[in-house]
């Protein structure tokens, strides 16, 4: 029987800075239409954890293996089947919604399917406004919004739910389980217990507080 | 796959560095000290006066070789910092980190000695001319290494951001040097070349030799001295320098 | 993942962003005026000794102009995580860099070039020496908004990092004002000035292939750790 590699596999991430070690040999996998969950108290490191799986920060030692190849074999087409949300959004002020939407989406797109993805994050009738005049949450959901344009195949979200009213997690959630139907993976930071089946969790330990160094 | 390399660099390196230059740290010393008395009785008391300028050229002694080793530390510090940026070598920054400071108050004495020597020569403290202007952008460029160093919070990132503006300093270094000659093409020529013969007489020649020597001498010590000292509080949490402490600590007290 | 991640999309995208904000864009040029109508106040109104010093005097506010902007090219985009998205895009990052290096020059070294016959005339410049000026400046403030970048990247994570950058940058802006200010004293002077324009074309070149390396690897350094 061959074993069919899995869509993300790490072995043995360590990440140091400063001589401190932040990250200490994470090893995990993530297959297909799976939803990982990565938590731990504050300063455990889950921001470094997701910034490292997204390459934008290059581990001390350690590797990354995307469908059974090294990442440096195919660092472009990783990249490229990638989605990072962030603590900031990466929504510029100035521009409006459906600006900003269209630019983070990166692809030419339709109007109508852009004003589609406004509205179901209840964005109806914003999309002509420049982003400073909405709440912190609405802006929030500008960049939620790409979720549903976005063709990655892995989502790394960190702290998605941050400034979401109860409404905009349920539908972050639903975003995630659409996602993951269609065979997608997720990979996400939160302390927030999600209400969701198929979520696998895989816990950080504050690497200062236990000592290690 | 080359992560044993890596931790080889990153955590044999500082030690090795460290024991090794305890050995023969104490005769280069000597040596240094040994050029440096000899070159400064010699230039100063035995060499011939000058023809022109008499005696007040003899300041030479300390602001050609400081001069020389100012220029010599940009690339040697923007060289370590390449080294750092391509192997990951922990003692590799170390060494460019201390040489910031060495370099700049080299570079300052080169323009203290420079102006205390223009002021009988030229009869002012400061004339624009084209070396002495490089000299001074020389230490500007120090300067913004140095600040720059020391304006993050985080080492490592400090240690790379300096090493980049090291090495941009360094592809700009002669584009400045020519600039500034063009720009004032007035000058001195240069007082020694390795491609002719020395335009000095030799008695005056040689002991200006053995300064040179001397100064990179005292260069070495001073950096390595450092370095030790960098090298020391980087690493006070590993077992080897706490040895070195309770080995130290129990002379001080066998002493007493 | 963004993917529209070539030249001409980060210029357009920065140009209609700063359009945004115009104001931003006039601060620079109203200090560039305002600085060079003190120099006459503070020296002397003699047209004779203005005429020599104007080159030089026009350059070093163009420098200082430019240095003041400088730190507005990356600032945002660090704060609102633009930047660590344009990190992890597959594609090269040379090119949004140049692009948007691009706009800075377009809204900062190119309005200072077409003011300067303003501040030439202020400074009683000789007619000979304005076409040489204007040409020495579009060429270098090219150089300098290339290098301004290359500070703004480095200082892009510090809260007061507008007054190092400038620390940074200045002495590598030296073989810049001198053959800039040269290209219009020669001119004035009567010599050809086609020698230290084309010594400033050739900086462009090499700041252009150059700059926008390091530019990257800086940002990958200070804009995640």
């Amino acid at each position: 029987m061959v074993v069919e590699p899995s869509l993300l596999s790490v072995k043995d991430l360590c990440f140091e800075r400063d001589d401190i070690q932040v990250i200490d040999s994470v090893c995990l996998d993530v297959s297909d239409g799976e939803i990982l969950q990565v938590e731990g108290p504050n300063g455990s490191g889950k921001t470094t954890l997701l910034r490292l799986l997204t390459s934008a920060l290059t581990a001390t030692h350690g590797d990354i293996y995307y469908q059974g190849r090294h990442l440096s074999e195919c660092r472009f087409e990783y990249l490229s089947n990638l989605l990072f949300l962030g603590h900031q959004s990466a929504v510029k002020m100035t521009l409006t919604a459906e600006e900003n939407l269209s630019w983070m989406v990166g692809r030419p797109i339709d109007c109508e399917e852009l004003l589609a993805a406004l509205d179901s994050v209840q964005l109806t009738g914003y999309s002509d406004m420049p982003c400073y005049r909405l709440s912190a949450g609405q802006q929030r959901r500008v960049a939620l919004a790409r979720l549903l344009l976005s063709p990655p195949k892995i989502w790394f979200l960190d702290e998605p739910f941050t400034a979401l009213d109860r409404q905009g997690v349920a539908l972050v959630e639903q975003c995630m389980q659409k996602h993951v139907d269609g065979g997608g993976s997720v990979v996400l930071s939160t302390h927030q217990p999600i209400a969701m089946d198929a979520v696998r969790r895989y816990s950080l330990v504050n690497q200062l507080s236990t000592g290690a160094n | 796959m080359n992560w044993n390399w890596n931790w080889f660099y990153r955590m044999g390196s500082p030690r090795w560095f460290y024991e090794s230059t305890s050995r023969w740290l104490p005769w280069l010393g000597a040596l240094t000290v040994l050029l440096l008395a000899s070159g400064l009785v010699w230039g100063l008391a035995f060499a011939p006066q000058d023809a022109k300028q008499g005696n007040s050229f003899r300041i030479i002694y300390l602001h050609v070789p400081a001069s020389f080793l100012a220029l010599a530390g940009y690339f040697l510090m923007a060289a370590a910092g390449a080294i750092g940026l391509i192997w990951k070598m922990k003692l590799s920054y170390m060494v460019m980190k201390c040489a910031a400071p060495l370099g700049a108050v080299l570079t300052f004495l080169a323009l203290f000695t420079g102006a205390v020597w223009g002021k009988p020569t030229w009869g002012s403290y400061w004339v624009w001319d084209a070396r002495v202007t490089s000299m001074l952008i020389l230490l500007f460029l120090y300067m913004g290494v140095l600040a720059l160093q020391y304006a993050f919070d985080s080492k490592d990132v400090a240690n790379k951001a300096s090493a980049i503006l090291a090495l941009v300093g360094t592809v700009n270094i002669p584009i400045i040097y020519k600039s500034v000659d063009w720009w004032f093409t007035l000058h001195q020529p240069a007082t020694i070349s390795f491609t002719e013969a020395p335009s000095m007489h030799p008695d005056m020649f040689q002991p200006l030799l053995v300064m040179i020597l001397g100064f990179y001498c005292f260069y070495a010590v001073a950096l390595i001295l450092s370095v030790r000292v960098e090298i020391l509080s980087r690493e006070r949490k590993t077992s080897w320098v706490r040895g070195l402490v309770k080995q130290a600590t129990h002379k001080n007290l066998g002493a007493e | 993942m963004i993917s529209n991640m070539g030249f001409l999309a980060f210029l357009r995208r920065d140009l209609r962003l700063i359009n945004r904000r115009r104001g931003e864009v006039a601060s620079p040029l109203i200090f560039f005026l305002m600085a060079a109508t003190f120099v006459p106040l503070g020296i002397t109104p003699d047209a004779e000794l203005l005429k020599n010093i104007a080159p030089g005097i026009i350059w070093v506010m163009a420098l200082l102009a430019t240095l003041l902007s400088a730190d507005s090219l990356f600032a945002s985009d660090y704060q609102d995580g633009s930047l660590e998205q344009m990190l992890i895009s597959p594609q090269l990052l040379v090119m949004p860099v140049l692009g948007k290096v691009t706009a800075h020059w377009l809204t900062t070294g190119l309005p200072l070039t077409l003011v300067s016959p303003l501040l030439g005339l202020l400074l009683s410049l000789p007619t000979a020496g304005y076409l040489p000026m204007m040409a020495g400046l579009a060429v270098g403030t090219g150089c300098l908004s290339l290098l301004a970048a290359l500070g703004a990247a480095l200082t892009v994570s510090l809260q007061k990092g507008s007054l190092l950058l400038t620390l940074i940058v200045m002495p590598l802006y030296m073989p810049i004002i001198i053959f800039g200010s040269a290209t219009a004293q020669y001119s004035i002077e009567g010599l050809a000035w086609s020698g230290p324009l084309a010594i400033l074309g050739a900086m462009l070149a090499v700041a252009i292939a150059l700059c926008p390396l390091a530019i990257v690897s800086v940002l990958r350094l200070t804009t995640i750790n």
